[in-house]
């Protein structure tokens, strides 16, 4: 069987989601397209944001989406790794910071 | 050094088997739209001709380089040359018809044995911009050389360079090892006699086009970013910055396919198509001539070998009227030129 649940050519076919809802499809392509705008971050800055939450959210779309996205950007390889580190850094801060949680859980709990 | 594909007899190295390509796969299966049936589909029957203003002359395929994205197939290994006579022909042309800007492209053009007098030759004719579009490294690649930034500076020539990146890894990964080195220390040189400083009507461009199988994004972002760090670590000025899409033929073509990006290149391209680029790609404006004298509407169409729809496609036998009539040659290569902001010779276009 060679069905799998992510298939790349879905990406492209992303807008299609408009078809069964249109008002609320074009209301989220037009806020996602006004969001990668320059703004007072740049698009470049933009970017690598996008390509590190790509990482922590584990969407493969989206990391084949930012990544050929900031290499058009002219972002260098080493950018893009520090980029997924900040977001690997957030997300395991984010499962270590419940320890204190654990912890006093345990204190409460123990004589 | 890596050789041409015509030196590898690569099976790409033939026009034919370049446009077939072209125009199979997706192409033929209609799962993605051909060039044609994509102007249609935006109410643009055909691209024609808007003015004359660019005579664009491909003197010939030497090259000291051999870049990995080369849309000439150029090397050390090809001699095609542009004859004297057929500069004379071209001359005439320039002195007959209103022409803006004379281009001078190759290879590397300065290794035609004649190109000083022809740039001498050109300027007596009264164009009023030449360009010569020069790597760079041929200024460091023999000491007979070392004098070009300066006789570029006598004849005001407008100088355009690739610079793929301003970094070296990228640099020298498409243009090959030490590239990038020697092309910051040739910026240097030419910085040195004027080019590309506040003060000074010499002009120094770049062209950045990408390293790989995608596609450069936005020019002014770009230029920012190459401006900051060359100044900041070189301490080098140019003028403007062009990015240039990579079109699918010849040795990127053998790339992108040896690669497997083909098929998802085609896609991305014919994704990013841009009605607006469309009005205005570089053949409504220009005309490219072969080291034959052979003429096409761009320097892509002439690697491909489409010649330009006229009676005699010869500069020899340039007719005003016949050619402002011509239907231009188009197949699924034009969709680099329709992408995103667009793409000429001279950057983005939209
Ligand atoms: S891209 Fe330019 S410098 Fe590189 S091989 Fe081709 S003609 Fe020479
Ligand atoms: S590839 Fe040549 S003919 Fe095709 S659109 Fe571009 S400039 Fe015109």
């Amino acid at each position: 069987m060679d069905k799998q649940y992510y298939t790349p050519k879905d990406l492209k076919n992303f807008s299609n989601i408009t078809e069964w809802n249109k008002e609320l499809g074009d209301k989220f392509f037009d806020y996602y397209n006004s969001v990668f705008k320059e703004g007072h971050l740049s698009a470049r800055e933009k970017s690598l944001i996008a390509l590190a939450v790509s990482h922590v959210v584990h969407c493969p779309y989206c990391i084949d989406a930012y990544t050929k996205d900031s290499l058009q950007r002219g972002i260098e390889k080493e950018e893009m790794m520090e980029a997924v580190h900040v977001g690997a850094a957030i997300k395991s801060g984010a499962v270590l910071v419940h320890g204190v949680q654990m912890m006093n859980r345990h204190d409460q709990l123990s004589m | 050094m890596a050789k041409s594909l015509q030196a590898r007899k690569s099976e790409l190295s033939d026009q034919e088997m370049q446009l077939k390509i072209l125009s199979g796969g997706a192409f033929e299966t209609g799962e993605l739209p051909t060039f044609k049936a994509q102007l249609s589909k935006h109410k643009i029957q055909t691209l024609r001709p808007k003015t004359f203003s660019i005579l664009q002359l491909n003197i010939g395929y030497m090259c000291n380089q051999v870049c990995s994205h080369c849309h000439v197939d150029a090397g050390p290994d090809r001699k095609e040359m542009m004859t004297r006579k057929t500069m004379e022909e071209c001359l005439n042309v320039m002195k007959e018809f209103t022409i803006e800007t004379v281009d001078l492209t190759g290879g590397a053009p300065e290794m035609h044995p004649d190109f000083e007098w022809f740039v001498e030759q050109i300027r007596l004719t009264g164009v009023s911009e030449i360009i010569v579009r020069s790597n760079l490294t041929i200024i460091l690649a023999n000491k007979k050389y070392h004098q070009l930034p300066g006789f570029f500076a006598k004849h005001s020539v407008h100088v355009i360079s690739s610079l793929p990146f301003y970094k070296k890894n990228k640099t020298d990964s498409q243009r090959g090892k030490g590239v990038f080195d020697t092309s910051i220390t040739a910026i240097k040189m030419l910085n040195k006699v004027g080019y590309g400083q506040a003060n000074s009507n010499l002009k120094l461009d770049l062209v950045y086009n990408p390293s790989g199988a995608f596609l450069p994004s936005d020019q002014v972002a770009l230029e920012r970013d190459f401006k900051k760090a060359l100044k900041t670590d070189f301490d080098i000025d140019f003028n403007q910055l062009f990015t240039i899409t990579n079109l699918p033929i010849s040795r990127f073509l053998d790339y992108l396919i040896a690669s497997e990006n083909y098929e998802e290149y085609m896609q991305s391209l014919v994704d990013a198509f841009n009605p607006t680029a469309a009005e205005d790609v570089m053949c409504t404006n220009t005309l490219s001539v072969s080291w034959e004298g052979k003429i096409f509407d761009c320097d892509f169409n002439q690697m491909l070998g489409l010649k330009s729809a006229v009676k005699n496609p010869h500069i020899s036998q340039l007719n005003q009227n016949e050619l402002m009539q011509r239907e231009l040659q188009l197949s699924q290569h034009c969709y680099g030129c329709t992408a995103g902001a667009g793409s000429s010779c001279q950057g983005s276009i939209a």
